[in-house]
């Protein structure tokens, strides 16, 4: 056996499940959804996308799966170009769109069976209801999808998606205006999925779940993704520590020998925060804490708080503006 | 080929054709009914007969050839712009399917419905006037030909149409005319020598003319004409969807 039996890796091992480079979109109405843009998700990972409205989150994703012709760049899927071997890349590709466009007439099992037709796949009975039944959709099979509420048509789409056996699902805002208990179920049923191997992207309003939900997390804003980043990484590296003390007696204001930038009197004054950049070489809690006891200000408790995905995102999304 | 894909969308449509069995098929047939009474009692009492064939039996291939034709147009322009409509048109456009397939699965479900209906009213016809047919063959090609070129021309409409008002404005202001223009109710040959020119322009004539011709013989013009010219219409069309896919027009944004 010689070296060059190991080299070239086999292709399906080493590209990343989505590939998209230089991707731009400038819709006829001359608006630029999306700035040149690159992007790799990898296979079998969670991949949230989070970002503003308006932000291209629908528009990348609609590109990915044919429905947006781009303006310019390239996307490939599992190493295969869209454009050049559609039916190949498509086949791979589940979509839960945003909006809620289901048929109307026709029954659960009808459209749920019709969309895995449509993606060239034989006739499955079992695999139709093992689907209905993990989105607890199997009463109402033999249902007109009109006569179902807002979240059960969400979970019909979502059925839709799951019905030809995808190994890639796009999510797009799936959880906007859905019930709790919906919310539940999709979130196991996420993540069940990933860990058959399905590589996941969704978008989400709720920062929450990105935080719960994402291994990985990208930050798009007015068609440039500002930022992607392990969600863990994430979280410490642009992570700003709150350091809160419980003062022993309440201030009415922070004594001018104390004061100084990212500190603040809260909890009516019985608080002290401090925001500080936990990464940097110095936090100025020394400092902070020697000029407390200066001033003769006790405390009783203190503790820390790493901000949440939701304050990093907010940040970003100022500074981008 | 994405024969799987293909069998959906027919059958998807199909159903749809089911659900509205009243509509896609009895309405129709109805209005032809009302037609025959009409054009066939009224006009009849005055013309007996056209080239040796009895009046009522004269327009039966005429008027199923109008059916034929605002059915195909109005069935698959609906069958595409419901979709596009709702939104439902995401999951078309998103799955590994051709253009093609894309055509086949809506343009022969709207056809076949078509057929269908031309086939019911030759039937109902058959109740009401004598009615022969020398070549049958001819004849099933004519209304296969037909039914699968304006089922394309309305699936193309389909595809343009900005609303439901620009769904109706072709076959209200274009098919329709033409199709009463169009020799269904007399020989082009009983029109004045100018308008028998101008009808010359008119591709329905050419339907009906070489429809007719299978029923009982006699033709307007050449049969081989008509099939040359339906055909000709039939590449067009074909070349208009061919570009609308390639370049996304109304589809993708
Ligand atoms: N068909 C279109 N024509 C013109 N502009 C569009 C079209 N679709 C979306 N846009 C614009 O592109 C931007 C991105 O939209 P979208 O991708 O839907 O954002 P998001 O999903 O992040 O909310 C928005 O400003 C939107 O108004
Ligand atoms: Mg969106």
């Amino acid at each position: 056996m010689t070296a060059a039996t190991f080299w070239p890796p086999d292709r399906a091992l080493m590209h990343a499940a989505i590939e998209v480079s230089a991707l731009e979109k400038t819709y006829a109405s001359g608006f630029t959804a999306l700035k040149p843009l690159d992007l790799a998700i990898r296979r079998g990972e969670i991949f949230a996308l989070l970002g503003p409205n308006g932000a291209g989150k629908t528009t990348l994703i609609s590109i990915i799966c044919g429905i947006v012709n781009p303006s310019a760049g390239r996307v490939l899927v599992e190493g295969h170009d869209i454009l050049l071997e559609p039916r190949k890349t498509r086949s791979l590709i589940g979509l839960v769109p945003q909006e809620l466009t289901t048929d109307a007439f026709e029954t659960v099992w009808d459209t749920v069976s019709f969309s895995r037709g449509l993606f060239g796949k034989r006739a499955d009975p079992a695999h139709i209801e093992r689907v209905l039944r993990d989105l607890s959709l199997w009463e109402k099979r033999d249902s007109k999808i009109l006569s179902l509420s807002g979240g059960m048509k969400r979970r019909v789409l979502i059925a839709k998606a799951l019905s030809h056996e995808p190994q890639i699902l796009f999510l797009d805002e799936p959880t906007a205006g859905v019930d709790v208990e919906l919310r539940r179920d999709m979130w196991s049923l996420v993540r069940r999925l990933r860990d058959e191997g399905v590589t996941i992207i969704l978008t989400t309003h709720y920062i929450q779940e990105a935080e719960e939900m994402a291994d990985r997390v990208g930050v798009i804003n007015r068609g440039e993704l500002i930022l992607v980043e392990e969600k863990a990484e994430l979280m410490r590296k642009l992570g700003r520590k709150r350091l809160v003390l419980q003062l022993q007696e309440r201030l009415a204001a922070i004594p001018p020998s104390v004061a100084r930038e990212n500190l603040e009197l809260a909890g009516g004054g019985a608080e002290l925060v401090y925001t500080y950049d936990a990464k940097a070489g110095r936090t100025g809690i020394t400092a902070l804490l020697g000029d407390l006891a200066a001033a003769g200000i006790r405390f009783t408790d203190l503790r820390t708080e790493q901000s949440s995905l939701e304050d990093i995102f907010v940040d970003l999304v100022r500074r981008a503006a | 080929m994405n024969l799987h894909a293909i069998r959906a969308i027919y059958l998807f449509e199909m159903a749809r054709t089911r659900r509205t069995l009243v509509q896609s098929i009895v309405a129709p047939v109805l209005s032809t009914a009302l037609y025959f009474v009409v054009f066939g009692a009224a006009i009849g009492g005055r013309i007996s007969e056209v080239e040796g064939v009895p009046y009522g039996s004269f327009i039966v291939p005429g008027l199923i050839m109008l059916s034929l034709l605002t059915q195909s147009i109005s069935n698959a322009s609906f069958g595409i712009y419901f979709p596009r409509f709702t939104g439902t048109i995401y999951e078309v456009l998103s799955a590994p399917v051709s253009a093609a397939e894309i055509v086949i699965g809506y343009v022969g479900a709207a056809a076949t419905k078509s057929i269908m209906l031309g086939l019911i009213i030759l039937l109902t016809a058959a109740f009401i006037v004598p009615l022969r047919i020398d070549h049958p063959l001819v004849m099933l090609l004519f209304l296969v030909l037909t039914a699968v070129t304006f089922s394309l021309l309305g699936f193309i409409i389909g595809i343009w149409a900005d609303g439901f008002e620009q769904l109706q404005l072709v076959p209200l202001l274009v098919v329709t005319p033409l199709t009463f223009l169009g020799g269904s109710f007399y020989s082009v040959d009983m029109l004045p020598p100018g308008w028998r020119t101008v009808a010359l322009f008119n591709p329905v004539v050419y339907l009906v003319s070489g429809f007719r011709w299978s029923f009982f013989g006699i033709a307007d013009v050449n049969p081989a004409i008509s099939i040359g010219a339906t055909l000709g219409f039939l590449a067009i069309c074909l070349g208009l969807v061919a570009w609308i896919f390639r370049t996304g027009y109304r589809l993708k944004k």
